[in-house]
């Protein structure tokens, strides 16, 4: 026991102690050796949830001093520009933390800044899950959550938007009283609900507080939990290589490795929050002034994650129709609840969506590389084409201003290519990701170019081709082919007619346009064959490589090598070695 | 001559003698348009008819011979010396090109010229005046209650922070940083392109002082936020987020995810 370290045996020491009251031994070591595999993208997730620890810790301090009143008060505060005007008390209390309290516009602008980062890195986190089809079974429920949980961020953001009271909030929350009024049957009264009584009221700030600082975090903080959990228990995905298949995880052990590299990045996250908190200015309140219904500034927008619903409204043509003396408000309504109810069911529905029109009900733990589920990743694609050009809609005024252009002609180049672009993007990424197939096809069968060229003895000129890496082999040949479908039989071999033939006809032609084009992987006996006229390429060159004298060859081109002074042919050199 | 003779008929001929023709016609115009203002400078006419002459050689083919309008410009019978000034000071007249609107650049008449130009038009028919100095002067006026009057009448085209906005059709409200307090009153009073006409009695040139004082304020403030991203609101702020932060943070992933394989 003398060789037995110090640290060693307080550390053993606490294990014991908590150990006979919690019993966590057994846990410990059962988890704390679990393996995780290694990827950048696989931190995306990570950086979420670090902004949101940040947002979490910021918006604590932030409670501390600000009033979720709408009472109306004159600010007597030390910004002089604002000094003897009328304003809610929600408004002035946040002058207060950004001009009077100490620290506080650090942290108001941590918090804003992270609730920004949240929402990005959250939606980056989506597009790697979507893109590698991390989504498929047995992870289609941990998708699900992730979904609520971007529609939690969303909801975060903007509430936390509209309680500091200034001219941004208030013409948000305009709009969003416009969108519930534009609700068929029930909009009106919802609106009157939510405002208790006419916009803006005096009760939407303290109405808006509870969900922001209590309702919505603690249901983030559970779904995050259950989905930290799932990870867990489920494993991590890993993406295809040497020794990776569905059944084992490669990767670093949960300690020592994992735990200081994610506690690492913690503090890089947390770092550069801490610095652009300082050093950037975000939302400066006391500039748009304190909200009053008769006011709106230029370029007013919304935080960069409804920037695409504000987009498509902003796009949406001026339609309204009358049905019995009740107006319905197309311009409204489509884009602002039909689009993104649309959108997210559709978000949410995707992996059962998929799992139905594939009939492919096996568990992955091997992650998909794009090219190889060339449909997915062009519906991908189409759907992230659309969601930019309704977020470049969002910014037209502000392009309009920056770039010397017309509004209007932004707004009906967007209008026009909304419908163009994303099926273009589609066939344009399927037509890639076949090509990019094909290309790993040739790179099986002939290796890859090594771009040297040899003149043989004959005259023929050949490139070298190189085996491929054992990784890059592992990866390519990690594609599984799955083969559409079989289009239905009206009547089976008895002659007995098939009842569900219409289903399973329209499920074969979902099946067939998602996997009908397809490059399917080479044979082993035709890699084999490749890989052998690889061999052959080497075994010309190798003579070249195993020059004696190679520091005298004074010039080689065309495969053929030339002593100083005189010309000799291929035969000749042969000889001569 | 007949080294010119044997070559008249090469084709590079054709090339010089437009670029000699360019040359002269260019040139020309350029002595031209540099002499006629120093003419008017150094003649010893009145004011009025020295305008005049100057409204003849550099406005009348727009505005018409007796500034009556035409199709290619308005009339400028009672628009006042405020509006000349305005618009020749700040060199959006004369026009540097049709579009949507005049755009602002280095005045092309001096001081006294553009004074010559706006006693002229104001003589033709009465209009506002030329903002005195005891007009443009802010140093009474209430800041915070201009803030409130800014963000009533003006953020809705210029924006909160005066940095300006799209309007339809190419149109724009221009940047408000740079503008003096003349400017700002004769804009105010004449309302020039898109912007409505704040005459006095709509707006008394008090509550005129308090906007300025506010606009200067904003011109003149500080940002205690840090790097304030042009005051443009969250589109800038998206825009840093995404383009700085999310790539630093992206680099740092991948720098961990490299280490430690």
């Amino acid at each position: 026991m003398s060789t037995t370290s110090p640290v060693e045996t307080k550390g053993a020491a606490a294990a014991t102690y908590l150990d006979q009251r919690l019993g966590s031994n057994k846990f410990l070591a059962r988890n704390l050796g679990k393996v995780f595999p290694d990827h950048w993208s696989f931190m995306l997730g990570e950086i979420a949830l670090y902004s949101f620890i940040v947002v979490l810790l910021t918006g604590t301090y932030l409670t501390l001093f600000f009033k979720p009143s709408m009472v109306e008060l004159v600010y007597n505060g030390s910004y002089v520009p604002l000094k003897g005007i009328q304003m809610s008390e929600a408004y002035s209390s946040t002058l207060d933390i950004s001009f009077d309290v100490r620290g506080g516009l650090l942290i108001r602008q941590m918090h804003h800044w992270a609730a920004l980062l949240f929402v990005a890195a959250m939606s980056v986190h989506m597009f790697r899950v979507f893109f590698t089809g991390a989504f498929r079974k047995p992870r289609e429920l941990n998708w699900i959550i992730g979904v609520v949980l971007v529609t939690m961020g969303l909801g975060a953001g903007f509430t936390g938007y509209s309680l500091p009271d200034d001219l941004l909030s208030g013409t948000g929350l305009q709009i969003i009283r416009g969108i519930v009024q534009s609700i068929p049957v029930i909009g009106t009264w919802g609106a009157f609900l939510l405002f208790g009584g006419e916009f803006p009221g005096t009760d939407i700030i303290s109405r808006l507080y509870p969900i922001h600082i209590l309702l919505i975090p603690g249901l983030i903080l559970a779904l995050v939990t259950v989905h930290l959990i799932m990870v867990f228990t489920q494993k991590h995905t890993q993406f295809p290589g040497p020794g990776r298949t569905n059944d084992n995880v490669v990767g670093y052990p949960l300690l020592p490795v994992y735990m200081a590299k994610a506690g690492g990045f913690f503090f890089i996250v947390f770092g550069v929050i801490a610095l652009i908190g300082g050093l950037v200015s975000i939302n400066p309140i006391w500039i748009f002034g304190p909200y009053t219904p008769d006011q709106v500034s230029a370029g007013s927008q919304p935080d960069w994650y409804i920037g695409w619903l504000d987009g498509a409204l902003r796009l949406m043509p001026n339609l309204e129709s009358t049905i019995a003396g009740f107006t319905l408000s197309w311009n409204v309504l489509v884009p602002s609840v039909i689009i993104p109810g649309l959108l997210f069911t559709a978000l949410g529905a995707y992996p059962f969506i998929e799992q139905f029109v594939t009939g492919d009900k096996r568990e992955h733990h091997l992650l998909d590389r794009p090219r190889n589920a060339p449909t997915r990743t062009a519906l991908g694609v189409m759907a992230l084409t659309f969601y930019l050009l309704l977020f470049i809609g969002g910014g037209n005024d502000l392009i309009a201003a920056a770039f010397n252009m017309s509004i209007n002609s932004i707004i009906w180049f967007l209008r026009i290519t909304l419908f163009i672009l994303p099926p273009l993007m589609f066939v344009l990424t399927r037509r890639i990701c076949l090509g990019l197939q094909r290309r790993d096809n040739a790179k099986l069968l002939h290796g890859y170019e090594a771009g040297r060229i040899l003149r043989l003895p004959h005259g023929e000129f050949i490139e070298v081709h190189e085996p491929l890496s054992v990784k890059e082999l592992a990866v390519i040949t990690s594609k599984s082919d799955i083969s559409p479908l079989p289009i239905p039989q009206k009547t089976d071999i008895d002659g007995v007619k098939n009842k569900n033939y219409k289903s399973e006809s329209r499920r074969a032609k979902l099946s067939h346009f998602f996997y009908g084009e397809n490059i399917p992987l080479p044979t082993a006996a035709e890699i084999a064959a490749g890989q052998a006229h690889v061999a052959h390429d080497a075994a010309i060159e190798a003579p070249l490589h195993a020059y004696e004298d190679a520091d005298q060859i004074e010039n080689f081109h065309g495969g053929v090598l030339h002593h100083p002074g005189m010309a000799q042919t291929n035969a000749e050199q042969q000889d001569d070695r | 001559m007949k080294f010119l003779a044997a070559r008249r008929r090469n084709p590079l001929v054709a090339l010089g003698l437009l670029l000699v023709a360019l040359v002269a016609v260019g040139g020309g115009y350029a002595a031209i348009a540099n002499i006629q203002p120093a003419q008017a400078s150094a003649s010893s006419q009145t004011q009025v008819e020295e305008g005049k002459r100057l409204y003849l050689a550099g406005c009348s083919s727009c505005h018409g011979m007796a500034a009556q309008g035409t199709s290619n410009g308005p009339t400028l019978l009672g628009v006042g010396a405020a509006a000349v000034d305005f618009q020749v000071s700040t060199g959006r007249m004369p026009l540097a090109a049709p579009g949507a609107q005049a755009i602002v650049k280095t005045p092309t008449y001096n001081e006294t010229q553009i004074a010559a130009l706006a006693a002229y038009v104001a003589s033709l028919a009465p209009g506002p005046a030329i903002p005195t100095a005891e007009d443009t002067s802010f140093d009474n006026a209430d800041v915070a209650q201009g803030g409130v009057l800014f963000r009533t009448n003006c953020a809705q085209c210029h924006q909160a922070a005066g940095q300006g906005g799209a309007l339809t059709q190419g149109k724009w409200a221009p940047n408000l940083m740079q503008a003096t307090p003349k400017e700002m009153i004769e804009a105010m009073i004449t309302g020039p392109a898109s912007m409505p006409v704040f005459s006095d009695g709509t707006l008394p040139i008090k509550d005129k002082q308090a906007i300025i004082s506010y606009v200067n304020n904003l011109q003149n403030a500080s940002s205690p936020g840090g790097l304030d991203l042009g005051r443009l609101g969250p589109v800038t702020e998206g825009l840093f987020l995404w383009t700085a932060v999310f790539a630093a943070l992206i680099a740092a992933a991948v720098w961990i995810g490299i280490k430690a394989r």
